[in-house]
């Protein structure tokens, strides 16, 4: 079954947990504390399993239902734990400098969601999708693209930078499940498990980080230039 | 016969790092290291031959041989086997014995996944293949655990991570545009997309390239996406940034090619390659300017690999089958040559004991063999004529002019010209200005490990310069007939 004829009501649950997810987003736009930063990526995690969930049942790929469990089980429990694991070790709790306050940078992260839906609904239009969920994941996917790029340049603490990573993750998975469900499983699970490889990369990295370079925050990074 | 070979390929160095982790002992992870990368270039050798008649694919068609990822992996198992010579000789001067099994445990890694990534089938493993490659090469960048080591691990991994994911993006969109066509499950491997590119729409099609070019384009070192790598060539062990730059380069620089053939095959000749070609100028543009102001003599080197990216790059921008086959002998001179320069900016670092130019003086008269063998690698970088690289960068502007990108070839020729007096006057300097004050305490000696990989990497080099079988022609003219394009 494809995304073009789905019934009103389970077009909206698509909707509804997509937009829920890009808004967890935005709480970490607005916060400092990087623990806010983490439990909106958990958060956001269980949507997008929720999500699987929901195209696994409507759409009919069983496989999604293995991928949700293993989503919940990667991205919503193990990686938040170690994240949270390397938040208690280090002595930054909070982003002491930021360059964009965070109420602008919730301005900004509203632009980008516009930009992402200009760029959507062209698309859209181009594939007469306009009016469908399609629109609405492309838009959400290329939002939470946006997004975690602005949290890369604008948030400077470690942390929040692993973060801000995977939250770039987050946004292409969620369009996956959407526009190409049908995508081979093993393809998800790899990438899956290439994400916990990655994340124990950066928890080593940032302890090494603290006690090499003496610091977790990116602005004092800036010893090799030219 | 081809899948033993690239089974083995696969095998070797991991069962190297494996054991030189398990017996734990220096030397005997130094020559575990080195016998694994000699057995790796001795399967990589017949690969191209092999490829002939092909593609074939192996293991549910997860493994793909064909032209062009033989030949990468040539040029990758090259560098390999250098630098694993000339890390013998490199590494023990660092002092620190102990970490060494673990050091070359972490090599061999990198070797396999670099070797590996040029043969995967389905795009999506080979966006793995290429996001591990950072993975383990990140721990070699931050080896030396000093500041400067991990803040440029840091950079290294976050950029290229931020990057990569551009490249997923595009891969998905690209999945998508499928789906239109096949249905909604299909296996996403280059030959398939290749096959339907014609009836994929553009508005999908050209936005998954340009996200594809962008992600790996920053594994590349396409600038502006390059900011990580002079920071990470710099920093790294002398062996891992001649590995960066020969072999981790060159192997992302595959993905951008299979994606430019699937943009070919859908006939889409103007905006994939105009933005390649741009690109390329970019990356050349800020190499040069980078080139002439540079302290640091590995910086020096690093900035060097992102002008020949660029190079590359215009040539598979330019396309048809001079742009290609000259790109891809650019690809296999790159790699020896900028081996033979970071062995020999290594060496001069560890026996001057400074990373800057400025304490590195009349290194010709110290040691006059190293600084014979470094000079002509600096001569050849620069693409001057009679070494390999000359003739590689005539083939790809003469590419340029086949396919009506006249203006590109002029700007990168002013460019060229740029990087040799820039590059060449920090040689001058180097060898031939007068050691003053302080500064000048007779060097370290360089041991003949170091020595003996820069002469083998100039052989090749000079070889290839004045004779270039036809054979080696018709192989690479057919990579470019596979690739496809305008004028081919």
């Amino acid at each position: 079954m494809s995304i073009h004829a789905l019934p009103p009501l389970v077009a909206s649950i698509f909707s509804l947990l997509a937009i829920a997810a890009l808004l967890l987003t935005f709480v970490m736009l607005g916060s400092r504390w990087l623990n806010h930063y983490l439990y909106a990526f958990a958060a956001e995690s269980w949507l997008i399993a929720g999500l699987s969930v929901t195209v696994g049942i409507y759409a009919h790929y069983p496989e999604l239902l293995l991928i949700a469990l293993l989503t919940i089980l990667f991205r919503g429990l193990l990686l938040p734990y170690l994240i949270a694991r390397i938040i208690r070790r280090q002595a930054v709790s909070y982003e002491v400098h930021v360059i964009l306050q965070p109420s602008s940078s919730l301005v900004a992260g509203a632009a980008c969601v516009v930009f992402a839906l200009v760029i959507a609904y062209h698309i859209g239009s181009q594939l007469e999708l306009v009016g469908t969920v399609a629109v609405i994941a492309l838009t959400v996917m290329l939002a939470m693209k946006l997004i975690g790029f602005l949290m890369l340049s604008i948030r400077h603490e470690a942390i929040s930078q692993v973060l801000g990573l995977l939250i770039l993750e987050n946004g292409i998975f969620l369009g996956a499940q959407v526009l190409v469900p049908g995508m081979p499983m093993l393809l998800e699970i790899v990438i899956l498990f290439d994400l916990l490889v990655a994340v124990a990369c950066f928890g080593v990295l940032v302890r090494y980080l603290a006690s090499a370079a003496g610091t977790t925050s990116s602005l004092d990074l800036n010893r090799l230039v030219g | 016969m081809r899948g033993d070979l690239l089974l083995a390929i696969a095998l070797v160095p991991a069962i190297a790092g494996l054991l030189s982790l398990v017996i734990g002992r220096p030397r005997a992870a130094e020559y575990l290291n080195l016998l694994a990368s000699v057995l790796a270039l001795a399967c990589a050798l017949p690969l191209p031959f092999l490829s002939a008649g092909g593609p074939y694919y192996f293991l549910k068609s997860y493994i793909l041989l064909d032209g062009l990822g033989a030949w990468v992996v040539l040029c990758t198992a090259l560098v390999y086997f250098l630098s694993s010579l000339f890390a013998v000789g490199y590494m023990r001067t660092l002092g620190e014995d102990e970490k060494l099994p673990g050091f070359y445990a972490l090599f061999a890694g990198f070797a396999l996944t670099t070797l590996i990534a040029p043969l995967m089938n389905n795009i999506g493993v080979y966006w793995i293949a290429i996001e591990l490659t950072t993975l383990v090469s990140t721990f070699l960048v931050g080896f030396e655990r000093t500041a400067e080591c991990m803040e440029a691990a840091w950079k290294y991994i976050m950029i290229v991570s931020a990057g990569i994911s551009l490249a997923l993006l595009g891969t998905v969109l690209l999945y998508w545009a499928g789906t239109f066509v096949l249905g909604p499950t299909y296996s996403l491997t280059w030959a398939t997309l290749a096959t339907i590119a014609p009836k994929l729409n553009p508005a999908v099609l050209i936005p998954a390239f340009l996200l594809a070019l962008v992600g790996y384009g920053t594994k590349v070192g396409l600038a502006p996406m390059h900011t990580w790598l002079p920071d990470a060539h710099s920093e790294s062990p002398a062996p891992v940034s001649a590995m960066l730059s020969g072999a981790l380069l060159n192997a992302a620089m595959v993905g951008i090619v299979r994606f430019l053939g699937i943009t070919n095959a859908a006939g889409l000749n103007g905006v994939p390659h105009n933005v390649v070609v741009i690109f390329g100028l970019a990356s050349l543009g800020i190499g040069a300017l980078f080139i002439v102001r540079q302290e640091g003599v590995k910086r020096l080197m690093a900035y060097s690999s992102v002008e020949h990216m660029g190079v590359i790059a215009l040539g598979f921008g330019f396309g048809g089958p001079f742009g290609i086959a000259g790109a891809l002998f650019h690809m296999l001179n790159h790699s020896l040559n900028k081996s033979l320069m970071f062995f020999g900016a290594g060496s001069a670092m560890r026996s001057y004991g400074t990373r800057e130019m400025a304490g590195i003086r009349e290194f010709g008269r110290y040691f006059p063999r190293a600084g014979a063998l470094w000079l002509a690698g600096a001569v050849s970088i620069t693409g001057a004529p009679v070494f390999a690289l000359f003739l590689s960068e005539i083939v790809i502007m003469h590419g340029g002019f086949a396919q009506a990108y006249a203006w590109a070839v002029y700007a990168m020729a002013v460019l060229l010209v740029i990087v040799f007096i820039g590059f060449l006057n920090h040689f001058r300097a180097m060898y031939y200005e007068e050691d003053y004050g302080a500064a000048a305490i007779a060097p370290k000696p360089i041991s003949a490990w170091c020595v003996a990989p820069m002469a083998l990497a100039l052989i090749p080099l000079v070889l290839f310069g004045f004779w270039w079988p036809n054979s080696i022609w018709s192989f690479l003219a057919s990579i470019a007939h596979a690739v496809g394009g305008p004028g081919s």
